[in-house]
C-alpha cells in the first residue's frame, strides 16, 4: 500500500468495540496520525476520551481548534462540532448543520480530509446505522483515497458499511483482525 | 455536493472569490479558515444555482443585492438557546454572580447571529435580578440574522433543544415565562421585556474596530472560521473591547492559547473556555 499521511476512521452504532481493538492493537512508536469520527451524543462532552484513553497505547485528544496535526496522536472529532483537514497541516472545527443527524458527521470529515490529503489518506468505514459517510466516501473515492469497509459479516450493523460497498468504493473489506494488520503494515513502510 | 473530481474547486479559484467580494463589496473572508469556506461557496453555488465560481462571480457583480445574500449563505449561522449547559452554568455562577452588587453590567455577544445566546444571557440574567442593569450589544456581520434576534421570533421546534439545555441549567425558573406559542403553533416570540437593554448593531470583526468597553465579551464559534492570523488580529480587538477584571467566553472548543494577546488573560475555567482580563 501507499505511504499515507493520515488515517481515517468513520463509524456509529456498533463500531465502538471495533475502535477500541483498533486503538490498543496500535504499537506505541505508530507514525501516521490516526483520526476519529465517531457519532455520539451532544450532551455528553466528556468522558469518550478518558474511555479510549484507557485502550490506546497513542495518545487520544479531543483537539481544540488549529490544533496542528501530528503522528502519535489519535484525534477524536469532540461532541457537537464536525471535524475538519486544513491544508496547512491542522485541523478545524465548524458548527454547521448536523448532516443524518449527526454533527461531528463522517461525511464532512470524509470530505475535507480527502480534498487536502487525496491519495495520501486512508479511510475507514465501520458499523453503523445510518448512511453519513457514503457522501464523503464518494468524494474521497473520486481524490484517490484508499477505502476500507468493515466486512458485513462482522459489522453488528451494516447499514454504513453495506452503503459504501454497494457503491463499490472500498478497495478493501476486510474484519477487525485483518483491518489492523493492514494499519499495522503500514508503519513499516 | 460535488461528486466529481473535475469540478473540486482550486485553491486558486477559492481566493479568487475571496478577492472579488473583497474589491468589489468591501467584505473581507480572505483569511477565513479554508475547508469550510470551500463547503460554503459549494453551498453558494448549489443556492444560486451556478455552474462555476465565475457564474457565481458575474451574477453578484451584476446584482449588489446578492452580495449581502452571498454573506449570509457564505457564514455558517447555527446557534441555538444555552448551547453548552455546563458553560451557562459557570457563567451565571462565576461570572455574573460577581456583579451583583455592582451598578452596570457591560456586555457584547460579538457574532450573536440569530440571537438565542442573547436572549439565554437575558433569561439568566432576569433570573438572577440582574437584568434591569445589563447594558448589551450583540453584533453580526449578517443583518438577516440581526433582524430575526431583534424579532425573537423562532421555530417551535427550536424548542426540543431548548428545553433540553434549559433542563440542564439546574434553575427554579420556568422557561414557559419567557416566551408565548404563536396561534398557530408554528413559531415561539421571547418576551420583548427580555431585550430592551439590548443593541443590535451590524459590526463585521474582521475589518472594523471595537466600539466601546465591556465587562463581559462572549465570542463563540466565530473564530473557528478563521485562520490563524485573523483570530490574532480578531482577539486584539476583543482583548481592546475588555476594561481590566473583564470577562471573555469562546467555544467549548475554541483555544486563544496561540494568540498574542493571551498573556493578557488568565483562565477562569479551563473546562468552559471562561477567561478572565489581568492588564
Ligand atoms: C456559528 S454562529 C455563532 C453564534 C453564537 N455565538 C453561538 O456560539 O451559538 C457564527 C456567526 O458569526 C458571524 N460572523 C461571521 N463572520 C463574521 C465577522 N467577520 N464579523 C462578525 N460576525 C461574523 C456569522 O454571521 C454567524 O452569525
Amino acid at each position: 500500500m501507499e505511504r499515507f499521511k493520515v488515517i481515517v476512521i468513520g463509524g456509529s452504532a456498533g463500531s465502538f468495540q471495533v475502535v477500541t481493538r483498533i486503538l490498543a492493537a496500535l504499537p506505541a512508536n505508530f507514525n501516521i496520525p490516526v483520526v476519529l469520527c465517531l457519532h455520539r451524543l451532544k450532551h455528553i462532552r466528556s468522558g469518550f476520551e478518558e474511555v479510549l484513553n484507557k485502550k490506546s497505547t497513542l495518545k487520544v485528544i479531543e483537539p481544540e481548534d488549529k490544533t496542528k496535526l501530528q503522528k502519535g496522536y489519535v484525534y477524536l472529532a469532540p461532541a457537537n462540532y464536525h471535524l475538519y483537514a486544513e491544508i496547512n497541516g491542522t485541523l478545524s472545527l465548524s458548527t454547521e448543520e448536523s448532516v443524518s443527524f449527526s454533527r461531528p458527521s463522517i461525511d464532512l470529515t470524509f470530505d475535507t480530509f480527502s480534498y487536502v490529503y487525496k491519495n495520501k489518506m486512508l479511510g475507514i468505514i465501520l458499523s453503523g446505522a445510518n448512511r453519513d459517510g457514503l457522501n464523503g466516501c464518494i468524494l474521497a473515492k473520486a481524490r484517490g483515497t484508499t477505502l476500507i469497509a468493515q466486512s458485513l459479516e462482522e459489522a453488528e450493523i451494516q447499514t454504513m458499511p453495506e452503503s459504501i460497498i454497494q457503491q463499490q468504493l472500498p478497495t478493501y473489506i476486510l474484519k477487525t483482525e485483518d483491518i489492523i494488520k493492514k494499519i499495522i503494515a503500514l508503519n513499516k513502510l | 455536493m460535488l461528486l466529481n473530481k473535475d469540478t473540486d474547486l482550486s485553491l486558486t479559484i477559492i481566493k479568487q472569490f475571496q478577492t472579488f467580494l473583497f474589491e468589489k463589496y468591501g467584505y473581507d473572508f480572505r483569511d477565513y479558515a479554508l475547508s469550510s469556506f470551500k463547503r460554503r461557496v459549494e453551498h453558494l453555488l448549489f443556492f444560486f444555482k451556478s455552474g462555476s465560481v465565475n457564474d457565481l462571480i458575474r451574477k453578484i457583480d451584476a446584482n449588489p443585492s446578492l452580495a449581502e445574500q452571498a454573506v449570509k449563505e457564505i457564514t455558517v449561522n447555527t446557534t441555538e438557546m444555552f448551547r453548552d449547559p455546563s458553560f451557562w452554568r459557570k457563567m451565571r455562577d462565576e461570572v455574573l454572580s460577581q456583579f451583583v452588587s455592582s451598578p452596570v453590567i457591560r456586555i457584547w455577544h460579538a457574532a450573536c447571529s440569530s440571537g438565542e445566546e442573547v436572549y439565554s444571557m437575558c433569561i439568566i440574567l432576569q433570573e438572577m435580578g440582574l437584568l434591569d442593569k445589563a447594558r448589551i450589544f450583540a453584533s453580526d456581520i449578517n443583518s438577516e440574522v440581526l433582524a430575526n434576534a431583534k424579532s425573537g421570533v423562532y421555530p417551535i421546534r427550536s424548542l426540543d433543544t431548548t428545553k433540553s439545555n434549559f433542563d440542564r441549567l439546574g434553575t427554579s425558573g420556568k422557561l414557559e415565562n419567557y416566551y408565548k406559542v404563536s396561534s398557530d403553533q408554528t413559531t415561539i416570540k421571547y418576551n420583548e421585556s427580555l431585550i430592551k437593554n439590548v443593541n443590535f448593531r451590524k459590526h463585521n470583526l474582521v475589518s472594523e474596530e471595537g466600539f466601546s468597553k465591556f465587562d463581559i465579551v462572549l465570542c463563540r464559534n466565530v473564530m473557528i472560521y478563521f485562520n490563524f492570523d485573523l483570530q490574532d488580529r480578531v482577539m486584539d480587538t476583543i482583548s481592546n473591547s475588555l476594561f481590566k477584571g473583564g470577562f471573555l467566553a469562546i467555544g467549548s472548543k475554541e483555544t486563544i492559547v496561540w494568540c498574542s494577546t493571551a498573556k493578557d488573560f488568565q483562565p477562569l475555567s479551563v473546562e468552559e473556555k471562561i477567561y478572565k482580563k489581568i492588564v
